[in-house]
């Protein structure tokens, strides 16, 4: 009697495993003959670069594949909303999920979310020519110094590819690991390093309260550990012309203009340049000390610093008050000024529209926002 | 044998009948309900997803009906007859998602996260259970799969139809959604109660 009951439970766990693999094996099959596309043929800016590819995956992931990296921070879900992308032809319909984060006008335009955009046919998309020259480097942590209580310099060695080439002012996205429960997530930072110190990048990173990425940053990432990144990103920039630079940023904000003047010295540019750097109180300053060497190395540079809350009774003999405030009392009153700003956007709206009430034309202030 | 022929037509026509009308199983057996309160809004969408399970309940009952008959009862293992059932359902679906994925973005669209509740779409499972109790031969089963799904079909679309109709900004709120969704099934089970004891199968 026994054996007969084992001889049951055999095949029933055999038929079950059986008919699990039979299964199985039939959607494997069916998903490679049913959900085949071909080849189907990526058309980007208007046949400035084609590519072939396998059709079948999102549009994000089929262009990441060929080395063209759209920004994306939600890794495809379709929640982040920053990998849009302009499809001309080819994209199918508007899935419900993209729907709520595409304006009407966007919609017109046919901008979709990359991401959700599945590669089924031939696709003609735009994008900015600065995504060409995007690539995912690996690269390993030099240094993380801290500048101030709540703000560190990482610094890091690219490892492959071993350059980046790019322009004072732009960003990278950097990759965070899994760590304590906490999912991986894309950041963008701003590069303060140098476009001639091509080998590594720096970044000037504040930690945000409870923040995923900064958390890691500060407290799991270790010097000498391999991370990955991708970039450059964004069109914050100098200039060609000469005209008077007016540069206002606080904090990390500080990354791109730190490249932007340290760049202008590279360069000998001769552009009068003024820098309000936005603090609380002295123990939030930064890179002081190499501000003034600047102010003597650049000839028509004057660095400004302002502290907004520090106590009236302590020997500083900088600028106090808003930065707002001190904007509207020190800047100089020049035909042509230019204005860069990085900050938050409350910061930079604030100021957009002081520099406004000063006469800076609009269309003549440059800003880099982040949330 | 033209006599033979002509009763095997007319007990395929009863078997579908009654599966469609008399044993309607949304509306007689209150299964597949979480699907029509979800999807029940617009009637495209209900033809679409009421297709769908058409076609899920014909090939599912078939292949339930191959793999009871010729599998598990030669190898003694009826008892294992309703996780067979839900692993070739789930298999199925998944099949007939990347089928309509590939023929109609739209639908596929429209449908879009309900297409997994046919998955999980318990008047799939049902129709495969009950055909157990009936002693059909195959293509009998085929059309008791065949008008179960049909008569699911027909529910949803009635129902959905009826939603369209109602302007529900006219409703007292809690009553919106689900809540008016339920009365209309409530309603329409009571008018198919009407087709019970017509067909005696």
């Amino acid at each position: 009697m026994a054996g007969i009951q084992w001889v049951n439970i055999l095949i029933s766990i055999g038929f079950l495993t059986a008919v699990g693999i039979a299964l199985t094996l039939l959607l494997v099959i069916a998903e490679k003959r049913i959900l085949n596309y071909g080849d189907c043929e990526i058309d980007i800016n208007n046949g400035k670069k084609k590519l072939t590819v396998r059709g079948g995956s999102s549009l994000l992931s089929t262009l990441s594949d060929n080395g063209i990296f759209i920004p994306s921070a939600c890794g495809g879900r379709g929640t982040c909303a920053y990998c849009k992308v302009s499809v001309l032809a080819g994209g199918g319909m508007l899935g419900p999920i993209e729907r709520p984060s595409l304006t009407d006008d966007e919609i017109a335009r046919g901008v979709r979310l990359s991401c959700q955009v599945k590669v089924r046919s031939d696709v003609a998309i735009s994008i900015p020519d600065e995504i060409f020259s995007v690539r995912r480097f690996r690269a390993t942590v030099v240094h993380k110094k801290p500048l101030t209580h709540d703000i560190l310099e990482l610094r890091l060695r690219l490892v492959e590819p071993p350059v980046i080439d790019f322009t004072a002012g732009q960003y990278i996205q950097l990759e965070s690991r899994e760590y304590r429960g906490r999912e991986a997530v894309n950041r963008a930072y701003s590069m303060s390093s140098i476009p001639s110190d091509a080998g590594h990048v720096e970044l000037i990173i504040r930690r945000v309260p409870e923040g995923i990425c900064t958390t890691w940053i500060f407290d799991i990432l270790q010097e000498g550990e391999e991370i990955s990144l991708s970039g450059p990103y964004g069109e914050f920039r100098l200039t060609d012309t000469q005209a008077p630079a007016i540069f206002i940023a606080g904090g990390s904000g500080m990354a791109p203009i730190w490249a932007m003047l340290r760049r202008m010295r590279e360069i000998k540019d001769p552009r009068p340049a003024w820098y309000f750097f936005g603090a609380l109180t002295q123990r939030d300053l930064f890179f002081v000390e190499e501000l003034r060497k600047l102010e003597g190395e650049l000839g028509n540079f004057t660095f400004i610093p302002a502290l907004s809350n520090e106590p009236p009774d302590t020997p500083w003999e900088g600028e106090r008050g808003l930065i707002t405030d001190v904007v509207r009392r020190r800047v100089p009153d020049l035909p042509g000024r230019e204005a860069y700003l990085c900050g938050s956007p409350g910061m930079i709206d604030a100021c957009v529209k002081t520099l406004v009430d000063l006469g800076v034309a609009r269309e003549h202030i440059y800003f880099d926002k982040f949330a | 044998m033209e006599q033979f022929t002509s009763s095997i037509v007319l007990s395929i026509l009863l078997i579908f009948a009654s599966a469609a009308f008399t044993d309607n199983i949304l509306l007689a057996r209150f299964l597949g309900m979480c699907s029509v309160i979800g999807v029940s809004n617009r009637v495209n969408t209900s033809l679409g997803l009421g297709a769908a399970v058409i076609f899920v309940t014909v090939v599912t009952t078939a292949m339930n009906y191959a793999v009871y008959y010729y599998m598990l009862v030669p190898l003694g293992l009826e008892y294992l007859r309703l996780i067979t059932f839900i692993v070739m359902i789930a298999a199925v679906t998944q099949l007939i998602e990347m089928i309509i994925e590939r023929l109609s973005e739209g639908l596929y669209y429209s449908l879009g996260i309900f297409l997994p509740l046919i998955t999980v779409n318990c008047a799939i499972l049902g129709l495969s259970l009950f055909m157990l109790n009936k002693p059909y031969g195959f293509i009998q089963t085929l059309a008791f799969g065949g008008g179960g799904g049909f008569g699911w079909f027909l529910a949803i679309v009635l129902i959905s139809g009826i939603r369209e109709k109602i302007d529900e900004k006219r409703l007292p709120p809690g009553l919106a959604g689900p809540g008016i969704t339920l009365i209309i099934i409530g309603i329409m089970a009571l008018a198919f109660v009407g087709f019970s004891g017509m067909i005696k199968i």
